[in-house]
């Protein structure tokens, strides 16, 4: 029953884009912190995609294929209060583009949206075969 | 007579499970609109059920059974033909996914669908009435 294959595929797009939406929060949060667990600031989290074949049918599924550290350079603000500022009075602030990741959260909460919307089409469209012939 | 009411349920079951594989593939492709390189794919409805109703599975590379022994091959109905969609706009990561265009088919798929269903039933009444008098 290839509808059913409808929900395999749509629900690993929920899967993914909820993973990038929590990459985005994660990065939100982040945006100031200058020092994580290893003392270094925080560094970008991106999602990368990847379609997958969903047992054998014609239909493919997506996952995340790794979470990558953005290797752009921090932000470099000119702080000499700052116990973390080097000798020329500069903090490193995270490489994280709070612009850039407010673009990425409307971008994967429409995807989920349309990929949910997907989901609710095929239930109707199931519901509707099982009263078939009635 | 159970021989004839299957054959007049026949094109519309084909017409239904092709339907059904369209919705599936063209989920594929929303779910992927945001995959680096990923080529958004569909199938010519039409030819895919001249192929399903004249008994060939796999399209255009589907095998001919001209003897009972044959063995059907394992190519599932539509996947070999399969094509891909060529976009209006390209994008810069490779993806060949238009939102709006799958989302158009998706509904119209949707919709035929609901009327292959709506077929079936108005099949399944005249049958009825023809037993019932």
């Amino acid at each position: 029953m290839s509808i059913f294959n409808v929900f395999h595929v749509a629900g690993s797009a929920l899967t993914a884009q909820a993973m990038r939406l929590n990459a985005v929060a994660s990065n939100l949060a982040n945006a100031d912190s200058i020092a994580g667990p290893d003392g270094q600031p925080y560094r970008a989290k991106q999602v990368v995609f990847e379609a997958i074949p969903m047992n054998g049918q014609a239909g493919q599924g997506v996952r995340v294929k790794q979470v990558v550290e953005d290797a752009s350079p921090g932000r470099m603000v000119y702080d000499p209060r700052n116990p973390a500022a080097d000798e020329k009075g500069y903090v490193m602030m995270p490489n994280v583009s709070v612009v850039d990741e407010m673009v990425n959260m409307i971008s994967a909460s429409r995807s989920y949206q349309t990929n949910a919307e997907v989901m609710n089409t095929a239930k109707q469209l199931l519901l509707k075969t099982l009263t078939l012939g009635q | 007579m159970v021989g004839r009411i299957n054959s007049a349920l026949d094109f519309q079951q084909a017409a239904l499970g092709l339907r059904a594989q369209r919705q599936q593939i063209l989920a594929g492709n929303i779910a992927n609109a945001d995959t680096p390189n990923y080529k958004a794919r569909d199938f010519d409805f039409s030819s895919a059920l001249k192929d399903a109703v004249a008994g060939r599975t796999g399209g255009a590379l589907g095998m001919d059974k001209t003897a009972p022994g044959h063995l059907a091959g394992t190519l599932a109905a539509s996947q070999a033909g399969l094509m891909y969609r060529t976009s209006a706009q390209a994008s810069a990561d490779g993806n060949t996914v238009d939102m709006d265009v799958e989302r158009a088919q998706f509904s119209e798929n949707a919709i035929q669908y609901e009327a292959g269903l709506t077929f079936i039933t108005g099949k399944f009444k005249t049958l009825l009435s023809a037993i019932q008098g």
